[in-house]
C-alpha cells in the first residue's frame, strides 16, 4: 500500500459575504475539488501550484488538522482525522512561515521537549540529534534562543525538529521561502540525504521550481483545487516548452542578437532578453555565442516560475483535465 | 496511568520552560507580582467601603464576606495562573499556533493549557491568601476535621469550576475572532459574583449562579458549611458539600465543549 493515498478529496469552506449593509450571505468555496494521488514509500514528490491552489489545505488534511468534505485520505493506512495522534507520530512537518520551535527557548531545549512530546527513546534521539547537528552545522547555535536565530538558521532547527522522531513522511510547506542561495542549498542537501539514507518519504510544497528540480523526479501541479499535472518533471519540461531566459547587459545598445537556439524577446537599451530551451542549447554555449557578437557586461538567467508553467498548460489546451503521462 | 504520568511529565517540562524564561528578569518579575497584588487589593477595598456604611450584608458580617471574597479570589487566581492564557486563544488561532499544535501527538486542549503559565499572576494568589488569613483570624470558626478538609476542597473545587467555565467560554474564539470580552464577562464577572453572599442577588441572578454558571458552589455553599451558618435561602443542605461534584462536572462540560469546538474548527478551518 502506498504511504499516502488521496481519493476524490474535496474541501469546501463556508465564506460569509456582505450583501447590503447588514445582511450577509453564505457562499461555499471549494478549495480542493476532487484531488486523487498516491505517494509510494521512499519517494520525493514536488507539490506546486499558484497561491490559493489548495496546496496548504491538502497538507492540512494529510495531518488531520482539517476534515475533508468528501473523499478519502489515508496516511500509512490510517485516517488522519480519526487517528490524528497516531498519524502525528509518523509525520514530520515543516511550515516555512511559522515555527514549530519554542520562541524563548534555546534550540537545545526545544529538541529536549520534542523528545518527551514524541516519546523518542533517549539513545535513538541522541543519535539522531548528533547526526543532524553535524549535517546542518548546528553545534554553535544550540544554546541560542530561537528568536535570535536568522531565518536560515531557524530553518535548520526546524528540519532537525521535524526529523528527531524518525517520521516516515516529511511534509514541507515552502521550506525555502525567503532563504538566500546558500541556505537554500543546505536545505535541499539535507532533504536529499534524509531521503536517500533514511528512506524518508518527502512531500515538498514549494513555489521554487529550483527546489523541485534538484530533488524531485515527480511533480504534482495543483490549480484551483484540481491536480492539473502528475508526472515526471522532465516530461513536463519537454511538453510545455520549459524555457529559460538569459538576460544580458551589453556595453552599448545593439540590434537584437541573432544567436542559434535562442530568440530575442525584448530589448531595452543595452539590455536584451533571450529565450531558449535547455534541450537546444546550454546556458554556457549561449553565453559564449553572445560574447562573440557583442561585448558583455553582465548576465543573469531566469527560470520559469510555477505560474508561468501553469499558464502554459492552459495555453496548450489542457485546462481542467489532469494530465497523466502513460506509465 | 502510564499515559497520565507521561502527560504530566510533558506538562511539567513545558510549563517549567515557561517559568524559567519568566524568572530570567528577577526584578521585573518581583515588581509585576507586587503590582498585581496591590491592584487586586483595591478590589477588596470595595467591600470595606460597603461595610463602612452597613454592619451586615444579608446577615453576613464583614469578616464572613471577607472569607467568601478570599476563597473565591484564591480559586480564581489559581485558575488564572494555570489557564489564564486561554484569553490568547484568538491569537493562537489567527497566527496558526493552534495548527502547529495539531501536528503534534498530544491533545489540543492539553497543549493550549501547557503553552504558558503566568507566574506574575501569583500576586493575585498572594493577596487572596492574605485576606483569607485575616478573615480566619477574625472569625471564630468551630474547627473540625471536616471543616478544615472542606476549606482545602472548596478552593480546589472552586478552581475546577472556574476552569470549566473559562474553557467553555474561551471556545467562542473558534466562531468569532474578537470574542474575549464575552468570555471575560463570565470568567472575571463570575469571580466577582462569587465574592458575595448570593442571598443579596435577585432570584434570576441567583438561579444563574447556581444552575448555569455554578459560581455559587465556589464560595457561598461550602462557606455555609465551614462557617456553620444557617442558609437563609433554605436550600438543601447537600448543596453545601456538593462543590467537588460540581467542579468535576464543570471540568467535564468545559472539555466536551472544547472537543466540539475543535471539531467545528477542523471542519471549517476558521
Amino acid at each position: 500500500m502506498a504511504l499516502v493515498e488521496l481519493e476524490g478529496v474535496e474541501k469546501s469552506f463556508p465564506i460569509w459575504e456582505r450583501h447590503g449593509r447588514v445582511r450577509r450571505r453564505r457562499r461555499i468555496v471549494r478549495a480542493v475539488d476532487g484531488v486523487s494521488f498516491r505517494i509510494e514509500r521512499g519517494t520525493m514528490v514536488g507539490y506546486v501550484g499558484p497561491n490559493g491552489a489548495g496546496k496548504s489545505t491538502t497538507i492540512k488534511m494529510l495531518i488531520g488538522i482539517l476534515v475533508p468534505s468528501a473523499g478519502r485520505v489515508s496516511v500509512a493506512g490510517l485516517d488522519p482525522v480519526r487517528r490524528r495522534i497516531d498519524v502525528a507520530r509518523r509525520l514530520g512537518v515543516v511550515f516555512g512561515q511559522r515555527s514549530q520551535l519554542w520562541w524563548d527557548l534555546p534550540l537545545q531545549d526545544s529538541f529536549d521537549l520534542l523528545r518527551h512530546i514524541y516519546r523518542v527513546p533517549f539513545g535513538r534521539w541522541r543519535a539522531n540529534l548528533d547526526a543532524f547537528v553535524e549535517l546542518l552545522d548546528l553545534a554553535p547555535l544550540l544554546a541560542t534562543p530561537v528568536r535570535q536565530l536568522s531565518l536560515g538558521q531557524r530553518m535548520r532547527g526546524e528540519l532537525t525538529a521535524a526529523m528527531l522522531h524518525d517520521p516516515e513522511l516529511l511534509l514541507l510547506d515552502e521550506p525555502t521561502i525567503g532563504l538566500d542561495v546558500v541556505a537554500k542549498a543546505r536545505v535541499r542537501e539535507f532533504l536529499a540525504r534524509v531521503n536517500r539514507e533514511r528512506g524518508v518519504t518527502v512531500l515538498l510544497a514549494t513555489h521554487d521550481l529550483g527546489d523541485i528540480e534538484r530533488l524531485c523526479s515527480r511533480i504534482l501541479i495543483l490549480d484551483r483545487g484540481r491536480v492539473i499535472y502528475d508526472g515526471e518533471l522532465e516530461e513536463l519540461k519537454g511538453r510545455y516548452g520549459y524555457e529559460r531566459t538569459l538576460i544580458v547587459d551589453l556595453e552599448e545598445p545593439a540590434p537584437p542578437l541573432a544567436v542559434p537556439g535562442a530568440r530575442v524577446e525584448r530589448v531595452e537599451g543595452p539590455r536584451q532578453w533571450l529565450r531558449f530551451r535547455r534541450d537546444d542549447v546550454s546556458a554556457a554555449e549561449l553565453t559564449a555565442a553572445v560574447a562573440e557578437r557583442a561585448r558583455l557586461l553582465d548576465l543573469a538567467i531566469e527560470e520559469p516560475d510555477v505560474e508561468e508553467i501553469v499558464r502554459r498548460i492552459y495555453v496548450e489546451g489542457m485546462a481542467g483535465e489532469a494530465v497523466t503521462p502513460a506509465t | 496511568m502510564a499515559e497520565a504520568a507521561a502527560a504530566f511529565g510533558v506538562y511539567r517540562r513545558l510549563v517549567g520552560a515557561r517559568i524559567r524564561s519568566q524568572l530570567q528578569y528577577r526584578l521585573s518579575f518581583a515588581l509585576s507580582v507586587t503590582g498585581v497584588a496591590l491592584v487586586t487589593f483595591l478590589d477588596f477595598a470595595v467591600i470595606l467601603v460597603i461595610f463602612g456604611q452597613i454592619d451586615a450584608l444579608a446577615g453576613w458580617s464583614v469578616a464572613e464576606v471577607a472569607f467568601l471574597y478570599a476563597v473565591s479570589s484564591l480559586a480564581f487566581a489559581l485558575t488564572d495562573l494555570a489557564i489564564g492564557h486561554l484569553d490568547l486563544l484568538p491569537r493562537m488561532i489567527r497566527k496558526g499556533d493552534l495548527d502547529a499544535m495539531l501536528t503534534r501527538p498530544l491533545g489540543s486542549l492539553f497543549q493550549v493549557v501547557a503553552a504558558d503559565f503566568a507566574l506574575r499572576r501569583l500576586g493575585r494568589v498572594l493577596q487572596a491568601l492574605v485576606v483569607l488569613a485575616v478573615a480566619i483570624a477574625l472569625l471564630e470558626i468551630p474547627w473540625t476535621a471536616g471543616r478544615v478538609a472542606m476549606l482545602v476542597v472548596m478552593v480546589v473545587a472552586g478552581a475546577a469550576i472556574f476552569a470549566g467555565v473559562w474553557i467553555a467560554f474561551a471556545t467562542i474564539a473558534f466562531w468569532l475572532v474578537d470574542s474575549m470580552e464575552v468570555a471575560n464577562a463570565f470568567t472575571y464577572g463570575g469571580s466577582f459574583l462569587g465574592q458575595y453572599p448570593i442571598a443579596i442577588f435577585g432570584a434570576w441572578l441567583r438561579r444563574f449562579v447556581i444552575f448555569v454558571v455554578p459560581i455559587a458552589f465556589v464560595a457561598y455553599f461550602p462557606s455555609l458549611y465551614v462557617l456553620d451558618k444557617p442558609d437563609t435561602l433554605g436550600m438543601p443542605a447537600a448543596l453545601q458539600v456538593a462543590s467537588p461534584l460540581v467542579g468535576a462536572v464543570s471540568l467535564l462540560a468545559g472539555w466536551l465543549v472544547w472537543q466540539n469546538a475543535v471539531r467545528h474548527y477542523r471542519s471549517t478551518g476558521s
